[in-house]
């Protein structure tokens, strides 16, 4: 049951995006085709599953019983820059196109706050390994879910007319505000 | 001479702001930025964490392989990241555990390795000093702009001072979607001013 409820809190509740604030980059950078936001929904929830469980072992097995917590940043961002490589790699290998499509975008999800932000709060929240996999999946499905939602809306905004000023980010950012809006009407379902 | 020095401060504070020109960073924006003096904070976390990584960067440049320039440069910020967390934790508490995890996330904020890459990496110590300054400059100033916008909409308050009556406040701008709103708007405006 338990598990249940990391699951919906992740991904309605405290969305990733939408009210943690964590992963804004990708999710204003690849939202302007579902196409690409499917593919970097893809590829962040196998970095952010993997990464949390291999950060979530180095946390339990070497940081905590050496007492050297204060490393616990940088070892967390150089596994998750290792793995990143990793899955260039792979990816190059197995599906040039979706490679082509991501781009410039892969590299960055070293950079991409939701990755480490999931690993450091693991370990913050004191969860078990099972639970932070399923904390982790659920928080990719969250991220995967405002990502496409937000695609989809703004694949319809851009052939709207708007104003000079409000074009591009400003107008993404008040839709964002509105979805973000919309997903606040889950608060309360779990608390 | 100086006039260039001064550009480069200058750079980062308006023509290349990193959140409202750049839309760099926008994590950190739009997560702490409830209240000015949280805006603030985590601004001048980042102020130290990009003039410290500058500083280094350039003086390691000639040392770093370039291959392996980009983690050898996270390693370097990761380094910073954490003093700035261990003195926060230490002497700023309150503020420590209001910005929570968003300070080990100064690590992944893109403007600090973003400047590291395009600017440390090419230019001298001095001027790379003055770039991380004006750029963690710019920062701030747009997260305290951000901040007392929030707060100010939310709670009628500016730094805790209260501004008109609590009960008049629109909470929904201390809360998430006021952030992306209150942002979009100020981005706008900067749009607007720069076409002018």
């Amino acid at each position: 049951m338990s598990y249940v409820l990391i699951f919906i809190s992740a991904v309605f509740v405290n969305n990733i995006v939408l009210s943690q604030f964590l992963g804004i980059c990708p999710f204003l950078g690849v939202s302007k085709k579902i196409e690409t936001a499917l593919g970097m929904s893809g590829a962040v929830a196998f970095v952010m599953t993997i990464a949390t469980v291999i950060t979530y072992i180095i946390q339990k097995s070497v940081l905590d019983p050496f007492e050297i917590g204060y490393l616990q940043t940088i070892t967390f961002i150089l596994v998750i820059a290792a793995l990143v490589q990793l899955v260039e790699i792979i990816l190059k290998k197995i599906s040039p196109a979706l490679y082509q499509a991501l781009g410039v975008f892969l590299p960055l999800i070293t950079t991409n706050c939701a990755i480490l932000g999931v690993a450091l709060l693991v370990v913050k929240k004191d969860y078990d390994l099972v639970q932070s996999v399923v904390f982790a999946i659920s928080t990719a499905v969250g991220f995967g879910l405002a990502l496409i939602l937000f695609a989809g809306i703004r694949e319809q905004l851009s052939m709207v007319k708007l104003p000079k000023g409000m074009q591009g980010t400003p107008a993404a950012l008040l839709t964002a505000g509105l979805l973000a809006m919309a997903f606040m009407g889950f608060a309360g379902i779990v608390k | 001479m100086k006039n260039s020095k001064l550009k480069i401060i200058t750079n980062g504070l308006i023509k290349e702001n990193p959140t409202l020109v750049l839309i760099l960073g926008m994590c950190p924006t739009l997560a702490t930025t409830s209240s000015a003096a949280n805006g603030m904070g985590m601004g001048l976390a980042t102020l130290f964490v990009l003039v410290g990584s500058n500083i280094a960067i350039s003086l390691l440049k000639n040392v770093i392989p370039d291959q392996v320039r980009i983690p050898a440069y996270v390693v370097v910020i990761a380094t910073f990241v954490s003093i700035i967390q261990m003195l926060m934790e230490a002497y700023l508490p309150a503020l420590y555990e209001s910005l929570g995890i968003f300070i080990p996330l100064i690590v992944v904020n893109c403007i600090v390795l973003g400047r590291a890459e395009a600017f440390a990496s090419k230019n001298t110590v001095f001027d790379s000093t003055l770039d991380g300054l004006g750029m963690g400059l710019g920062f701030t100033f747009s997260l305290t702009l951000l901040g007392t916008v929030r707060e100010f909409m939310g709670t009628g308050k500016i730094f805790g001072l209260s501004i008109f009556p609590e009960n008049y406040g629109m909470l929904v701008f201390v809360l998430a979607p006021g952030a992306f709103i209150a942002l979009g708007y100020l981005i706008a405006i900067m749009n607007k001013l720069k076409k002018a």
